[in-house]
């Protein structure tokens, strides 16, 4: 136990300007639903104002990240938090993403007999949680950040209450997700006993710390054990980067992916598919080069095949789909490959990281050009978007279909779009790492998913509109654009096809010089 | 000097007024680099966002737009026949576009090897415009944009020093193409374009994977193509790379047994694409071979070039004798320009400068007549109706002066005197009889005779023989007519005076490659 001097040296030292953007959500996300109970008839003012808010919360996370050094490390709350430059992008992202949502949310609720103020409050909670999750510097405030992420998602997926694919979907989730954070939380408490114990050598003071636990699993003893090889250390390594890989769905965990992404509400799939990922592959850098460095030689044949059937698996299993959230998640899953490749080859080449920050901001913004498409032509039930809904899009809506083609284009690493210079750096990358079987792997990837990806631009292009409704359910809503989606979409776009061109702002940005 | 004087005395007073602009403004000369690849693509997104116009608005705006590349490439060959560089690099620009980290930034410029292929590629661009706009096909703004959008990749690809780029702006070329096939294209045209998508994806990926690992093992760093050429590369990595980038570029040019993608692609392609395609985007590969692979990667290339050697004679030999055996018109077209890169490649395997030299003229050569026999057979098919050349007939009686286009142009692709194919095969003959297997030439000269007998056989059917009653459109005629001029008068040009391109070539692939062939047991070890 720490004496009161030391709890006071501690509690001085707490800066808690320091998670001012959080807390704001937070206070934002609170003063949120006051005002809903109160002036119930304002909602849309007060949702507008919300939104607004969330801008100017944005707004100075930019100025953070404006004002923040390369290269120097913020450590605060005794060791719980940790901000480095990367941490303040990534407070960029997620506020950028949650802006992003909430206007999907917008568009989708639209004409839905749904709660709304509801679900911009679970937004923004899990927004905030996200930008603590990736500022963990101990155990403790990542699985606090990860569970209210966690159980945050639980509702929002659930949102449709009405429809059974959505509670279907989130009982998916809750089971393995709850599975999976007993097994994250197993693998902490492994290495928290191990780091511990008194009789090991370089025994951790406080065992939950991630530098603490790292500078533990490389030490050596006096009879030249390593604590690195115990194999509660390994065990306990194994189960925490499981916990992980369910949340980023490496293969072989990314069972849930498909019918959670079909069932939940296509804002909600959105914020998986992007933020809630991004937070994953973070924090698994996070481990992999912290605590967890020390073990590297052990894990990367581990990680290294599993790379491999996250490649392989997410492009071979998109080629029959014809629902598209389903195809987002299953390509999803071959982002995760690339971006587990990118990873891995980070371990040995220092730029290969901010390749992996370029690629995210690259998949977010083509991802959420599609998913705006995707929410202006959600059915009345939503699980149910089909490949047909798309036939003659670019005649029935040109501007729908031209931002569908170049999302999907980026996404499919098509030049001269954002997504073929992310890829292309990557591979670079991994090609520097000398992971030659892998690219091999990632490379044959690229050209099968060409042919799923062409699929849904050959619908939307190629096709001929139906004239009247066939009565089998292939006939396609009708969207309404507000001016402000289509500012959005336009945004979203033209970015996507400027950066595919000219990087400078963006790589700059990631840290890529 | 003296060298160079024909070519100077063509320009006369162009070429000193570009001196003296060279002199006092340096910078014209690049922006007008820039405008022929950017001029297009500009073009290309005015027409995407212009909402609606007029259908004679567009065809001149795409005119215009096809127009630019020509203008930037002629006054650029003007300007570099009076700067005297001896074939190297001309005109550069080099602008940083944040992908520092890997070496990477948009390099471009010319040399004597890139600088004809730029030409040719701008010839190719406004025949194929003006024979799209001739043609009216249903949504035509969106036809003649991704031309558009090809034609600025074409011009960038033979322009990029920087490597990656020079990737980037072949696939940007790329992807119209395969748009454009699968809406415009004949029959089954879907599927045909899924498969050369997923087969042209396959090449890409290898030859990206090649020019990766020529960037990094070199230890250069970067995808720069003139420091690169400084940089050595290990002869154990050589082999590796050079087989990546060889069957990379190899599925790109159709190189025999990966050709299968080709003639069922411009087939079933629309014409302007199959042009642009088969004249200018297939010469990716060999241009890669030419300006990066083989001189980079010197002994990969000895290594490989046995196989390099059966596979162009397999080209040869075999397509040729498929060629022979096609009845569609359209398809035996496909099958002779994948039959006629086998030459390009025995020039390359030759590995002289003459070899090489007359490989990079038969490119521009084969560019222009295999664009100007898409264009005719397309003229053809939408006289008659189909393209089967059982069906075909007597049409010379109605078209005589489409007749006398495709005799020239059949002659032209057979490599008769009097065309720029001509030189270009002559070339290569006379590096491989230098070579050390001068036995090569006997399948290879048998393959002139094959393309005479394909190629009259079509003539006769298609001009000769009962005339069907129901041909409509009569002779050839406005702006399809403009194109094929244009391009029959390229290759007669060059035929008469291949000095034009000639000495530039020469200079440059002098710098890159011996005057004299390897000897025997030093070059084919394996055999």
């Amino acid at each position: 136990m720490p004496t009161t001097e030391e709890l006071q040296t501690i509690v001085a030292a707490n800066n808690w300007t320091a998670v001012l953007p959080e807390l704001l959500l937070g206070v934002l996300a609170l003063a949120l639903l006051m005002a809903d109970a109160f002036w119930p008839r304002h909602r849309r003012v007060i949702l507008r104002a919300t939104m607004a808010a969330q801008g100017a919360v944005l707004a100075y996370a930019v100025v953070l990240f404006l004002r923040a050094d390369p290269g120097v490390v913020h450590v605060y709350f005794a060791g719980s938090l940790v901000q480095t430059q990367a941490t303040e992008l990534m407070r960029i992202f997620f506020l950028a993403s949650s802006l992003l949502v909430s206007h999907l949310g917008w568009v989708y609720l639209q004409n839905r007999s749904l709660p709304r103020t509801e679900f911009f409050h679970i937004v923004l909670v899990v927004t905030a949680s996200l930008m603590l999750l990736v500022q963990a510097g101990n155990f403790v405030l990542f699985f606090v950040a990860l569970e209210t992420l966690t159980i945050g998602l639980f509702i929002l997926v659930a949102f449709c209450r009405s429809s059974r694919f959505s509670l279907e979907a989130a009982l998916k989730m809750l089971i393995t997700g709850a599975f999976s954070s007993g097994l994250l939380l197993f693998g902490i408490v492994l290495l928290y006993g191990l780091a511990g114990n008194p009789l090991l050598p370089g025994t951790a003071e406080d065992p939950l710390n991630f530098a603490q636990l790292g500078a533990f699993l490389g030490a050596t003893g006096a009879a030249g054990e390593v604590n690195a090889a115990q194999p509660l250390a390994l065990i306990g390594a194994v189960l925490i980067l499981v916990g992980v890989g369910f949340k980023i769905g490496a293969v072989p965990f990314q069972i849930w992916i498909p019918d959670v992404y079909q069932g939940a509400p296509t804002p909600v799939t959105a914020l998986l598919a992007v933020a809630s990922k991004a937070g994953g592959f973070f924090v698994l850098h996070v481990l992999l080069a912290g605590p967890l460095a020390p073990m590297w030689d052990t894990l990367f044949p581990a990680l290294a095949v599993i790379t491999a059937l996250t490649l392989l698996f997410g492009n071979i299993a998109p080629l029959g789909q014809h629902n598209v959230k389903r195809l987002m998640g299953l390509s999803g899953v071959a982002h995760a490959g690339v971006l587990l490749l990118g990873l891995l080859a980070a371990h040995t080449v220092d730029w290969a990281f901010a390749a992996v920050l370029f690629y995210l901001c690259v998949y977010a913004i083509a991802s959420f050009a599609v998913f705006e498409v995707m929410a202006h032509l959600s059915p009345e039930e939503d699980s149910d978007q089909d490949l047909t809904h798309y036939t003659g899009l670019m005649r029935r809506h040109p501007l729908l279909g031209g931002v569908l083609v170049i999302g999907v284009g980026s996404l499919a690493g098509i030049p001269p779009l954002a997504g073929f210079i992310a890829k292309a750096l990557i591979f670079v990358a991994a090609f520097q790492a000398g992971l030659y079987a892998l690219l091999v792997v990632a490379l044959l990837g690229v050209v099968v998913s060409i042919y799923y990806y062409f699929g849904w631009m050959r619908a939307a292009v190629l096709r001929e509109p139906l004239e009247e409704d066939p009565g089998d359910g292939r006939w396609y809503p009708q969207p309404v654009i507000a001016p402000v989606a289509k500012f959005v979409m336009v945004l979203l776009a033209v970015v996507t096809v400027v950066l595919g061109i000219y990087q400078a702002g963006l790589t700059e940005v990631v840290g890529l010089r | 000097m003296i060298e160079t004087l024909p070519t100077l005395a063509f320009f006369g007073g162009l070429a000193e007024f570009l001196r003296g602009l060279e002199a006092g403004s340096p910078r014209v000369h690049t922006s007008m680099l820039l405008f022929g690849i950017f001029g297009p693509l500009a073009f290309a997104f005015a027409l995407a966002i212009s909402g609606k116009l007029e259908a004679g608005a567009v065809r001149v705006a795409a005119l215009l737009g096809f127009l630019l590349p020509v203008v930037s490439a002629f006054w650029l060959w003007a300007t570099y026949a009076s700067m005297g560089l001896n074939g190297g690099y001309a005109f550069f620009v080099n602008t940083p576009t944040g992908l520092d980290a890997i070496g990477v930034s948009l390099f471009l410029g010319l040399n004597g090897i890139s600088l004809p292929l730029y030409v040719m590629s701008a010839v190719i661009g406004l025949a194929a415009g003006l024979y799209a706009i001739h043609t009216n096909v249903e949504r035509m703004r969106l036809y003649l944009i991704l031309l558009l959008t090809m034609q600025g990749g074409l011009m960038g690809m033979f322009a990029s020093i920087d490597l990656l780029f020079f990737f980037f702006f072949h696939e940007f070329a790329l992807i119209p193409t395969f748009i454009m096939i699968a809406m415009w294209g004949r029959a089954a045209r879907r599927t045909v374009a899924i498969e050369l998508t997923i087969y042209l994806t396959l090449g890409a990926m290898l030859t990206l994977g090649g020019l990766v690992a020529l960037a990094w093992m070199s230890g250069a760093e970067g995808f720069n193509l003139i420091a690169l050429q400084l940089a050595l590369v290990d002869a154990e990595h050589q082999n590796l790379i050079f087989g990546l980038l060889l069957i990379g570029f190899g599925i790109l040019v159709s190189l025999f047994p990966f050709h299968s993608w080709a003639p069922r692609g411009y087939a079933t392609a629309p014409a302007p694409a199959a042009m642009l395609h088969a004249g200018v985007l297939k010469k990716f590969g060999l241009y890669g071979l030419i300006q990066v692979a083989v001189p980079l990667l010197p002994e990969g290339m000895s290594a490989w070039a046995p196989l390099l050697m059966w596979l162009a004679l397999g080209n040869i030999v075999i397509i040729g004798l498929v060629t022979l055996a096609q009845r569609d018109l359209k398809l035996m077209l496909g099958n002779a320009s994948v039959m006629h890169m086998g030459y390009a490649f025995l020039g390359v395997f030759a590995f002289s400068a003459a070899g090489v030299g007359g490989a990079v003229f038969m490119m521009i050569a084969h560019g222009l007549s295999v664009a100007l026999l898409f264009l005719l057979a397309d003229s053809i098919e939408r006289r008659c109706g189909t393209s089967d050349l059982r069906d075909l007939g007597g049409l010379g009686q109605s078209a005589p002066v489409l007749m006398a286009f495709f005799v020239a142009a059949i002659m032209a692709s057979i490599g008769l005197p009097g065309f720029a194919n001509f030189w270009g095969e002559l070339a290569i003959f006379a590096a491989l009889w230098q070579s050390a297997s001068p036995w090569v030439l006997v399948p290879a000269l048998s393959g002139i005779v094959i393309s005479a007998i394909y190629g009259m056989r079509a003539v006769s059917s298609v001009f000769f023989g009962e005339a069907r009653e129901d041909y409509r459109g009569g002779d050839l005629r406005g702006l399809e007519k403009a194109g094929a001029v244009l391009l029959l008068g390229a290759l007669l040009v060059l035929g008469f005076w291949p000095r034009l391109f000639s000495d530039d070539v020469n200079a440059a692939v002098g710098n890159l490659y011996p005057a004299e062939p390897p000897v025997a047991e030093q070059f084919l070890a394996e055999e």
